[in-house]
């Protein structure tokens, strides 16, 4: 049986059945931008930064499953033009301080900032307020940096058995809340070894203690773009792409 | 209590000269003075216009990022806020005693930091006073005239700078606020390959800092009566000095000397650096007025620096410098005078090309044990002698390792009565009197460029700010007004 292939710019991409557009760009080491995919958890299709064009139509490559025959455009203007403002938007949505933020350089967000050239914000700050969450012993929680890609919600659901880590509110309120009558941390039998304390692609979920103890120059991203990690984002294991 | 000049006993009957933002500082302040009709001076005030707030959005955050975020108060030392605050932490994570790696590799940043300011402030911001006078053409009294005039000069200026920076980026990940030093440590050692390129260039810094001295004594000996007495004034001084007496800009005890030289404390741990200094505040400036508690606000204030630390210290640890340091105690009146900050400041970067220089040569820089913790504290205290002076930094932090209270005490605060003084004195020797000219303005900014003042800011002018001055009648009708465009030049309306 001949091999199944789509069209990416231009590229053939082959597929196994069942592989998601993301997924078989990414195992053909074609990295196309995102936040709220993790090779290890179902697709989520929210943060819509992996939106490509599939035949004329805008789809989020991470779950639309892939098919022999598909155009699909994804490095062009005016994908890149939707991909910036989605970030910009993020950017001012928190209270993202990457000057003093210790992900810097290990962020996704950031780099993906990078890699896109966001050269400002553009739009106007809102400046939430969000208290930092430091009642565990060993895990900080700074709000300020979430952007509700909810991997650790399914980190700790699926993987930990814990259900730490929920959405709340709606709309522009939509908010991580901790499941804990408290709502603290240090209330929940959240663990740092937890799957979900290892998932968060920005500076929410961290480690205490450790923060710069990575000198600039030997973070994640200081020697290349998040582009070039394609690698670290291949799928692990045949999964099932498709309904998040 | 008012110091003289310092408050008008009729401010309403007299008219108001700003000069606002003083330039070639870093940062934003700006000078007032209150002139009679016969150009009396009867009130001169320098005021810090910037609020930053530091002290207060530090509350909350985990303590391990506040070396990181404090030193976004400065685009200019932000290595000796970072450094004040990782020597604070470290009380917090009970690292008593860093390793040898930690601690020099902390140091030549220092040195580096140290370098790099001063060779700053008196190529780029003091020499076109020095070299072409106080009131010369203000087209030609900046940096650029520099360049033009004095093309060697400058570059070496530019290159000492330079090579500062390289020494930074090398230990902290990058020139400008980087992240090298943590709580308890450092997170990264020299290379071979970066020993061995910083070493390429040491000795050539070590000579260009020694031309730097001889032409900084040469600016000051040269009329030596008129700069002994400019802006000059009495004062107590305090820095760090090691056990030994010697000067040690990274580390020490509090010593302070009165305005004769005698000793006021000597060793005193820092830790308990509120049982000998106090922070008073006033309701013209953003800016505290530090004092020595045991002398009181009227008579505790004292000054930060080099002047002071050169003066204050038994000797210097390096031989060139310390040499260089003797014919300036032995100069008439110049460890006393408000321009002897110059000399005293080129005699600190010699030292620091020297430590630097011995440091490279030091294996300890390449080890690889670089964090140590201990016993966990609540409340830790930084001190360190940043280019311009004393620096204090003071966390508390709580059991979930959030900073609770910061107080910070930068050196530019502790000099804020002195520098009110020399610009008091520079107005009753100068301006009192005449009738006020650009270049007697510049005689103000003058003595507040001599102690390089650091405005909390991480911008600076380079003497092009514009500027407006106008007098006003005291029945509030415009009778003299001056301007300072953008590209220095002056006109009147």
């Amino acid at each position: 049986m001949s091999e199944q292939t789509f069209t990416l710019d231009g590229q053939e991409i082959p597929f196994a059945t069942g592989q998601s557009v993301m997924q078989a760009a990414l195992s053909a080491g074609v990295f196309i931008p995102h936040l709220c995919y993790h090779p290890e958890f179902r697709p989520h299709g929210s943060c819509k930064l992996c939106t490509v064009k599939i035949n004329g139509r805008p789809a989020t490559s991470c779950t639309t499953p892939a098919a022999a025959g598909l155009e699909v455009e994804s490095d062009t203007q005016e994908i890149l033009d939707k991909r910036r403002t989605l970030l910009q938007m993020l950017l001012v949505e928190g209270n993202h301080f990457c000057p003093s933020c210790e992900k810097s350089g290990h962020c996704k967000l950031q780099a993906l900032g990078y890699e896109l050239g966001v050269m400002t914000p553009h739009f106007n700050h809102f400046y939430p307020d969000r208290p930092v969450d430091a009642s565990h012993p060993d895990v900080l929680l700074d709000f300020n940096r979430c952007i509700l890609c909810e991997l650790c919600i399914r980190a700790s659901a699926e993987v930990d058995g814990k259900n730490v880590f929920a959405l709340a509110g709606r709309g522009i309120g939509k908010h991580l809340i901790v499941n804990a009558e408290s709502g603290k941390l240090g209330d929940t039998d959240f663990a740092l070894t937890d799957k979900a304390a290892q998932v968060c692609p920005v500076g929410v979920i961290l480690a205490k203690r450790q923060g710069f103890a990575v000198p600039i120059g030997q973070r994640r991203f200081d020697a290349a773009p998040i582009s070039a990690h394609v690698d670290e984002f291949r799928p692990v294991a045949p999964q099932a792409g498709g309904k998040p | 209590m008012s110091f003289d000049l310092e408050t008008a006993h009729h401010p309403e009957q007299l008219r108001r000269v700003a000069i606002d933002p003083v330039s070639r500082v870093e940062g934003h302040g700006k000078v007032t003075l209150l002139l009679d009709e016969h150009n009396r001076v009867h009130q001169v005030r320098l005021h810090i216009v910037e609020f930053r707030g530091f002290e207060k959005f530090i509350q909350g955050r985990p303590y391990w990022e506040v070396p990181v975020m404090v030193q976004r108060l400065c685009g200019i030392c932000p290595v000796s806020h970072h450094l004040a605050a990782s020597k604070a932490l470290d009380m917090i994570v009970g690292a008593t005693r860093l390793t040898p790696t930690a601690e020099k590799i902390r140091r030549l940043m220092h040195y580096g930091q140290i370098l790099q300011s001063h060779a700053l402030h008196f190529f780029h911001l003091a020499s076109p006073d020095l070299l072409f006078g106080f009131d010369a053409d203000v087209a030609k009294r900046n940096v650029v005239g520099v360049v033009a005039a004095h093309p060697e000069t400058a570059k070496k200026g530019v290159l000492l700078r330079k090579y500062g920076q390289e020494v930074i980026r090398m230990t902290a990940g990058k020139r400008v606020h980087g992240t090298g030093s943590i709580p308890g440590g450092v997170n990264k050692s020299l290379s071979a390959e970066e020993r061995a390129a910083l070493l390429k260039d040491a000795y050539q810094m070590v000579a260009w800092s020694r031309e730097a001295v001889a032409l900084a004594r040469q600016l000051f000996e040269q009329n030596a009566d008129v700069n002994s007495a400019f802006g000059r004034f009495d004062a107590h001084s305090m820095s760090l000095v090691r056990a030994d007496g010697a000067m040690d800009l990274y580390h020490g005890g509090l010593r302070a000397r009165d305005m004769k030289g005698g000793i006021l404390f000597d060793h005193f741990d820092y830790s308990r650096y509120w049982d000998v200094i106090v922070e008073d505040v006033k309701p013209w400036s953003y800016m505290k007025f530090p004092f020595l508690r045991a002398l009181g606000p009227d008579t505790g204030w004292y000054r930060v620096g080099p002047l002071a630390r050169v003066a204050n210290c038994d000797h210097i640890p390096t031989p060139l410098a310390d040499k260089e340091r003797a014919t300036f105690m032995a100069s008439p009146g110049a460890a006393g005078a408000t321009l002897g900050y110059h000399w005293a400041r080129m005699i600190e970067m010699l030292h620091a090309a020297e430590s630097i220089k011995d440091l490279l040569h030091d294996d300890d820089l390449g080890g690889s044990d670089l964090v140590v913790t201990g016993e966990r504290a609540d409340r830790g205290v930084g001190v360190i002698e940043a280019p311009r002076g004393t620096l204090i930094h003071h966390y508390r932090v709580n059991e979930n390792d959030e900073v609770t209270r910061a107080n910070l005490i930068v050196s530019t605060t502790h000099n804020n009565q002195a520098m009110n003084e020399a610009i008091r004195q520079v107005a009753r020797q100068h301006l009192d009197g005449q009738e006020i000219t650009e270049g007697l303005l510049n005689h103000i900014e003058v003595a507040i460029r001599a102690f390089d003042p650091c405005l909390s800011c991480a911008t600076h002018a380079l003497g092009r700010m514009p500027l407006e001055v106008t007098i006003v009648s005291r029945d509030g009708t415009p009778i003299d007004r001056m301007f300072r465009d953008e590209h220095g030049r002056c006109s009147r309306a």
